[in-house]
């Protein structure tokens, strides 16, 4: 073994708060195995494997083309349903299969939780980063839909994806870290959870345009974190409008969720080894 | 030279919450919303002011009965809850062991499960690699690396497990009771590994009820009991002070004690029909307690558990293992007895837990409601001596005939 100065540090009741970025940072091949075993893990023993990953983008919008196509397709103009139903579909699977799973995270890793340290963050973060994975899967299966649609592309539009990717990770890291702190005191918030991610899917434009909603349902989209990203995803069908108030407004909400729910995450997390 | 860990005026504090009524009603939850105060609080230190040091290249043993705070004082160490005062001071990278396996997935191959549950405890990809065959040979499961886990015995299990821990590189060791569990064979190869570790110069703590274990790896000790340190140094010193320790609440106690718990007011063990803490073996002996049952309704359980020196359970039984049936007489002071014909126990200490139990639950449990010493001897009606070493217990209903 070579003989190196060993690092120093201290252990305290409290110390100030940061983000913890850092340490994160010092951590990230950990990040990568819980990434990882999560991604192994969740097919295994599957016949179709990681083909559900494709087939289930597909089939919902097979489901909500022929039962919705028709009467929301007049108010999208020249684009079609199926387009804009699998885009906002495959960024709100990000949202919502992370929400979901960073929620729970806490409470279905407590056993590692309390036998070892590591920048709890990385739990919730690991989770989110799994429903990338199946985003980047799933982007293919869109792609592919694009080219067999013939769709006209708005090539200036596609450059604002990687925001559109950035909020979308901003807005599940917020939402979900901050439930993943509070779903370990309170278990309540696995039951209202569910719940409470079909109502937020109502209120965003995922499966049908703004303009068919009430002139006051409109002004509730901006306040939620999902709609500056999945609206600027879709900036790169031709003609589709942005409306770039409402998208300052969600994204500032969105920022001030990340902010808050890794604040609430960090300031409680050294007792959950106490309470989980 | 630095201490490799410098542990100063580490206390840990828990807040146990009383509620006022015995239920609790929808009502009282959600009036409690806005009323906070309708619980009582009550202190409880795990650890009170624990202070020492540790030198790089030390294995310290930490000695303590159950609820000493042995598991609360590594869980500060290894950052799993943080103290509630005092500090820390750490040189070099801690790697602890307070189970093994954390994190392994049943579903994951061996091979995947060794570099997921690697990196829980902090080792490098690189680490992992280079030390990859060493420890499929070390666990002996080369043929069923790539089988899922949920395939392996358990005995299979383990081995992969601590076989992954025995190959961290970390400055710092924390091991909490891994050698508890696994066959005879494993358990000496995880000691000689263990061995091997603290004398490669690396620092490791180690918690254990194995004394012998003890003894064998650590050159120093730490006694804890009830939360603080009572005693420090060499380990056969610390040992000894252990059991000297014991010796003493022995000395000053005359087999009777008077408690003054809810229930039980008074315990007192007699032998042979006089009221004394010494016993020899194959004696007959009694326990009397003395309850207040003027609270307790219906039926009345009454359990007693044996300890060793070392807080290890020997025997557990209550009056419903004998087919005996207390009813309640709601009055102040009504006495139990339990005798036992010949006490099957051989030479040490021992101490008597007491469980009051109504409709299925504790209500009063007090430990080590009296203490008291099995002198070694000659078995009572024998003129033969029974082997120290080798009886830890003596059992009556043995029949040696000539066919």
């Amino acid at each position: 073994m070579e003989i190196k100065e060993p690092i120093e540090y201290e252990i305290k009741s409290r110390s100030g708060f940061s983000l913890g970025l850092r340490e994160l940072w010092d951590y990230r091949e950990l990040l990568y195995f819980f990434i990882w075993r999560d991604i192994k893990v969740r097919y295994k023993q599957t016949f179709l494997g990681i083909t559900w990953v494709v087939l289930q983008p597909l089939l919902l919008m097979l489901v909500f083309w022929i039962v919705l196509g028709d009467r929301f397709g007049k108010d999208l103009g020249s684009i079609d349903y199926r387009i804009f139903m699998l885009s906002g579909f495959l960024l709100w699977n990000i949202f919502s299969s992370g929400l979901n799973n960073a929620g729970n995270s806490m409470v279905s890793n407590a056993n590692i939780i309390k036998k070892i340290y590591f920048p709890r963050l990385i739990i919730p973060v690991s989770a989110i980063g799994n429903a990338f994975f199946d985003f980047t899967i799933g982007l293919f299966v869109y792609i592919t839909v694009l080219i067999i649609l013939q769709t006209p592309i708005n090539l200036t539009g596609v450059a604002l994806t990687v925001p559109a990717l950035i909020l979308t990770f901003t807005a599940s890291l917020g939402t979900g870290s901050l439930i993943a702190a509070l779903n370990v005191k309170y278990r309540d918030f696995r039951y209202a959870l569910p719940f409470m991610i079909q109502a937020l899917m109502f209120i965003a434009p995922v499966f049908y345009p703004l303009q068919i909603s009430t002139e006051n349902a409109s002004i509730l989209f901006a306040f939620h974190p999902m709609y500056a990203p999945i609206e600027l995803f879709r900036q790169h069908f031709q003609d589709y409008p942005i409306d770039q108030t409402a998208v300052m407004i969600s994204a500032g909400v969105n920022l001030t969720f990340l902010v808050g729910g890794i604040y609430i995450f960090r300031k409680t997390e050294h007792y959950f080894a106490d309470l989980a | 030279m630095k201490p490799a860990l410098e542990i100063q005026n580490i206390s840990k504090l828990y807040r146990i919450r009383h509620e006022l009524k015995p239920y609790l009603s929808i009502r009282d939850s959600i009036s409690g919303l806005f009323r906070r105060n309708s619980s009582v609080t009550e202190d409880f230190y795990a650890l009170k002011d624990v202070s020492f040091d540790v030198m790089p290249g030390d294995t310290l043993g930490i000695i303590g009965k159950n609820g000493a705070g042995k598991s609360t004082l590594l869980k500060i160490i290894s950052r799993i809850t943080p103290p509630s005062s005092g500090k820390i001071k750490c040189r070099g990278r801690i790697a602890s062991l307070l189970e093994v396996g954390t994190g392994f997935h049943p579903e994951l191959s061996g091979r995947e499960n060794i570099y997921f549950n690697g990196s829980i405890l902090g080792m490098k990809k690189k680490e992992i690699d280079k030390n990859f065959d060493a420890i499929v040979d070390f666990a002996g499961v080369e043929k069923f690396i790539d089988t899922p886990l949920k395939h392996y015995s358990s005995g299979m299990q383990l081995r992969l497990a601590f076989a992954v821990a025995a190959f961290l590189e970390n400055e710092i060791l924390i091991i909490d009771e891994v050698l508890a569990v696994g066959d005879a064979e494993f358990q000496k190869k995880c000691l000689g590994k263990m061995d091997e570790v603290s004398k490669s110069g690396r620092t490791v703590l180690f918690v254990s009820h194995n004394i012998s274990a003890i003894k064998q790896l650590c050159r120093s000790a730490v006694i804890l009991n009830q939360g603080e340190i009572v005693g420090k140094g060499n380990t056969d010193e610390c040992l000894n002070q252990y059991l000297i320790s014991s010796e003493e609440r022995i000395k000053n106690s005359n087999g009777e004690s008077n408690l003054n718990g809810k229930f039980l007011k008074r315990i007192q063990l007699s032998s042979e029909g006089n009221i004394q803490n010494t016993v020899t073996p194959g004696e007959s002996i009694s326990i009397e307690l003395e309850l207040n049952t003027k609270e307790i309704v219906g039926e009345i359980i009454l359990g007693l558990i044996i300890r060793d020196e070392y807080g290890q359970a020997l025997i557990g039984v209550n009056n419903l293992h004998y087919g005996t049936n207390f009813i309640s007489a709601h009055t102040n002071s009504e006495k139990f007895q339990m005798h036992l014909k010949k006490f099957p126990l051989n030479k040490g200490h021992f101490s008597i837990d007491v469980h009051i139990g109504s409709g299925k639950k504790d209500i009063e449990v007090i430990r080590d409601a009296v203490y008291f010493s099995v002198s070694p001897g000659l078995i009572k009606g024998s003129s033969e001596r029974l082997n120290d070493q080798l009886n830890k217990l003596f059992v009556d209903e043995i029949e040696f005939r000539k066919l």
